[in-house]
C-alpha cells in the first residue's frame, strides 16, 4: 500500500499547504516522491526534500525538486539551527523509532514545523480493537505484520510527547477521511492527527 | 543497449600562454576532444563530461579501426542513455599532462626542443578547468547545460562551478569529494614513490633513455585499483583462491587476488605514462577550494550558481558518501539546489562507472529534467 497514492492524502496535503506561508524556505522530510515539495515550489517556495527510499528518490528528481537521500533516523546533524521556514514532517513520525529524536531535531532546524500521523484513536480503529482486531484503515493500511509503522499515537498521546521534547503548539487540527478539519470530538472522529509547533525556547 | 558508434577525436591547438596556479605557464599546447550529438541553435545544450585518473576524451562510442575501444562511460553516455547524446551536445576533453593526445610529459617543449618529462608544469584541477573554458569559448559555447564527471572528473565539475558559476547550469559530481582526505594522500604518495624508485624513472626523463618505469607504474596501479574495489567485492570475487590449486611455497603468484593485480598493473603500464600518473595524482591532492577560505566549504560554495546533483556509493571507501554529504551539507547552507543519491551498491568507487538501475535512473530523471528546462 502507497500512502502517496492514497486519494485522502491528496486532500490531506492541499489543507496542510494552506498552512505554509508563500515564499518559505522548507524541508520536508519523508518526502515522498515529492508532490508536496512540487506544489509548495508552485507557490514560490524553495527547499529540499529528505528521502530514504530509492524510487521515491527517483521520483523526486523526476518532478525537478532538491531531494537528499538520507535515513531520518540518522538525524538532522547536517542541517543548521532555524534554517528552514517550516519543516514538514508528513505522515512519516510513526515510522521513526526515535521520535523524540525528531522531533527535537525538526523545531531545531525549523523556525516552525508540521507534523501529521494517523490517529489511532480514530473511531473506526477503536471499534476494530473493540472486535479484537488490529485496525486497518485507509490512514493505517497495512495489516499488522507488514505494516512500516512502529509508532501508534493519539492526538491527546502527541500533546503530552509535545510538551515533554519542549514545543509549543501553535495549531492542531484532525482532519477526516476526505481531508477535511473535524470540529466536534476530534480525537475520535479524525483518521489524521496534524500539528503545528516551534521551540519553546529560541535555539541559542 | 545500442552505442553511438564510430567516433573520431578531434584537436585544438592554444598558441596564448596559460597561467597556471603554480605561477608557471604553458604556451602552445594542444587539447584533444570528441563531441557526440549536435548543438541546438542557441547553444543551450553542451555538456561538458570530465574524466578521472586514467581516462581521457574518449567517453563513448569507439573508433573505426579497434572493436575494443569502447569510451570509457559508454554506458551513461549515448542515444538513448541517461546522458542522451540524441538531446545533448557532450564533448569530452582530455586534460594537460594526459597522455592519450592532449600536450603532456612525453611530448616535445618548444622552448627546449625535448620532451618535456620531468619539466612538464604540475597542473592544479582548476588549471584543467580554465583550459576546458578555453575550448568552451573555441566552441562557442558560453554557458554550459551542465557539467558533469565521476571521481577526479567531478571535482572539475565542482571547480567549474565555483571558477566560472555563470557558464553551467547544472553541475552533476559522481563519487567525488571536496577535498582528499590523509589517508587518500597516502596512497597517493605510495603509488609516486613506486614510480620515482623505479631505476628506469630516470628522474621523469626516461624518453631520452628509450625505457619505461614499467614495474613502477605497474606497481602504482595496483595500490589504486585496491582501493577502487570494495572489501566485500574483492572477498566475492577472489576470496582466498588459489591460482595454482595449492601454496608454492615462494613469492610468485599464489593467490587469484595477486595474479589479477599484476595483470592490471602489467597492462596499465603499458598504455600508461608514469610522468602523468605523478601529475595527475598530484592534481588530486592539491584539489581544496576551501583551502582559499579559510577551510570553509560552505564559503568556497558562495558565489556557485549551478543546480547540483551529487551521487555517492555506500562501498566507495576511496570517496565515501560522507565526503559527497559534506558538499551537500555546504550547498544546504548556501540555499542552492541540490539533490543526493547515496546508492547502496557492492563495487566500491568503481560503481560510477558500473551499471546500476538505480543510479542511472537517477542520473537519467535528472538530465530529463534539464532536457524540460531547454525545450520549454
Amino acid at each position: 500500500m502507497n500512502f502517496q497514492t492514497n486519494h485522502m492524502l491528496r486532500a490531506d496535503l492541499a489543507f496542510i499547504a494552506s498552512w505554509v506561508g508563500e515564499g518559505s524556505h522548507i524541508l520536508d522530510l519523508g518526502c515522498g516522491d515529492g508532490a508536496m515539495l512540487e506544489y509548495l515550489e508552485n507557490k514560490g517556495c524553495s527547499g529540499y526534500g529528505v528521502e530514504i527510499d530509492d524510487s521515491n528518490v527517483a521520483a523526486c528528481v523526476q518532478r525537478g525538486v532538491s531531494v537528499i537521500q538520507q535515513d531520518l533516523e540518522t538525524g538532522l546533524a547536517n542541517f543548521p539551527n532555524s534554517a528552514f521556514d517550516t519543516v514538514l514532517c508528513l505522515s512519516a513520525l510513526q515510522m521513526m523509532k526515535n521520535v523524540e529524536g525528531i522531533l527535537r531535531d525538526i523545531a531545531r532546524v525549523g523556525r516552525e514545523a508540521i507534523v501529521s500521523f494517523p490517529n489511532f484513536a480514530y473511531w473506526t480503529h477503536r471499534l476494530a480493537l473493540l472486535r479484537g482486531r488490529m485496525p486497518v484503515s485507509r490512514s493505517l493500511p497495512y495489516e499488522w505484520f507488514d505494516t512500516p509503522n512502529v509508532r501508534c499515537a493519539t492526538i491527546w498521546d502527541f500533546e503530552e510527547l509535545a510538551n515533554l521534547v519542549g514545543l509549543e503548539v501553535l495549531d492542531r487540527v484532525a482532519l477526516d477521511e476526505a481531508g477535511q478539519p473535524v470540529t466536534w470530538w476530534p480525537n475520535l472522529r479524525g483518521s489524521l492527527a496534524v500539528f503545528r509547533f516551534r521551540q519553546k525556547t529560541p535555539a541559542a | 543497449m545500442k552505442s553511438i558508434g564510430i567516433v573520431s577525436p578531434q584537436v585544438m591547438h592554444f598558441e596564448a600562454p596559460l597561467p597556471l596556479q603554480s605561477g608557471a605557464s604553458i604556451a602552445d599546447y594542444c587539447l584533444v576532444y570528441e563531441t557526440y550529438g549536435e548543438l541546438n541553435a542557441d547553444r543551450s545544450n553542451a555538456v561538458l563530461v570530465c574524466h578521472a585518473l586514467n581516462a581521457s576524451h574518449h567517453v563513448a562510442g569507439r573508433y573505426e579501426d579497434s572493436e575494443k575501444s569502447l569510451g570509457w562511460w559508454d554506458n551513461m553516455v549515448g542515444p538513448g542513455k541517461p546522458l542522451d547524446t540524441d538531446r545533448f551536445f557532450v564533448i569530452g576533453v582530455n586534460n594537460l599532462g594526459s597522455c592519450f593526445g592532449s600536450t603532456g610529459p612525453m611530448h616535445v617543449n618548444p622552448g627546449t626542443g625535448k620532451p618535456y618529462g620531468a619539466a612538464f608544469p604540475v597542473v592544479t584541477v582548476e588549471d584543467w578547468v580554465h583550459a576546458q573554458a578555453r575550448l568552451a569559448d573555441a566552441l562557442g559555447i558560453t554557458q554550459f547545460a551542465a557539467i558533469m564527471g565521476g571521481s577526479l572528473g567531478g571535482m572539475q565539475a565542482m571547480a567549474w562551478s565555483m571558477l566560472y558559476p555563470q557558464r553551467l547550469r547544472h553541475c552533476v559530481a559522481i563519487a567525488s569529494t571536496a577535498k582528499l582526505s590523509a589517508q587518500n594522500i597516502a596512497f597517493n604518495d605510495v603509488a609516486r614513490q613506486a614510480i620515482l624508485a623505479d631505476p628506469e624513472f630516470h628522474g621523469g626523463n626516461y624518453y631520452a633513455h628509450g625505457v619505461v618505469p614499467r614495474h613502477g607504474l605497474a606497481v602504482a596501479r595496483m595500490i589504486g585499483h585496491i582501493t577502487y574495489l570494495s572489501d566485500d567485492d574483492m572477498a566475492e570475487k577472489f576470496g582466498r583462491m588459489l591460482r595454482n590449486g595449492d601454496y608454492q611455497f615462494g613469492f610468485g603468484v599464489d593467490f587469484e587476488i595477486e595474479s589479477y593485480l599484476r595483470y592490471q598493473g602489467d597492462k596499465f603500464s603499458e598504455y600508461f605514462d608514469a610522468n602523468t600518473y605523478l601529475l595527475i595524482t598530484k592534481a588530486l591532492d592539491y584539489f581544496d577550494p576551501a583551502r582559499a577560505f579559510g577551510g570553509d566549504l560552505t564559503l568556497a560554495l558562495a558565489n556557485t550558481e549551478a543546480h547540483f546533483l551529487l551521487v555517492s556509493f555506500t562501498t566507495d571507501w576511496r570517496f565515501a558518501p560522507e565526503r559527497s554529504r559534506e558538499i551537500v551539507q555546504a550547498l544546504v547552507r548556501n540555499r542552492r539546489a541540490v539533490t543526493y543519491a547515496e546508492i547502496d551498491a557492492p563495487h566500491g568507487h568503481d560503481a560510477f562507472l558500473l551499471e546500476d538501475v538505480r543510479y542511472q535512473n537517477v542520473v537519467r530523471a535528472y538530465y530529463d529534467n534539464i532536457w524540460k528546462e531547454i525545450t520549454a
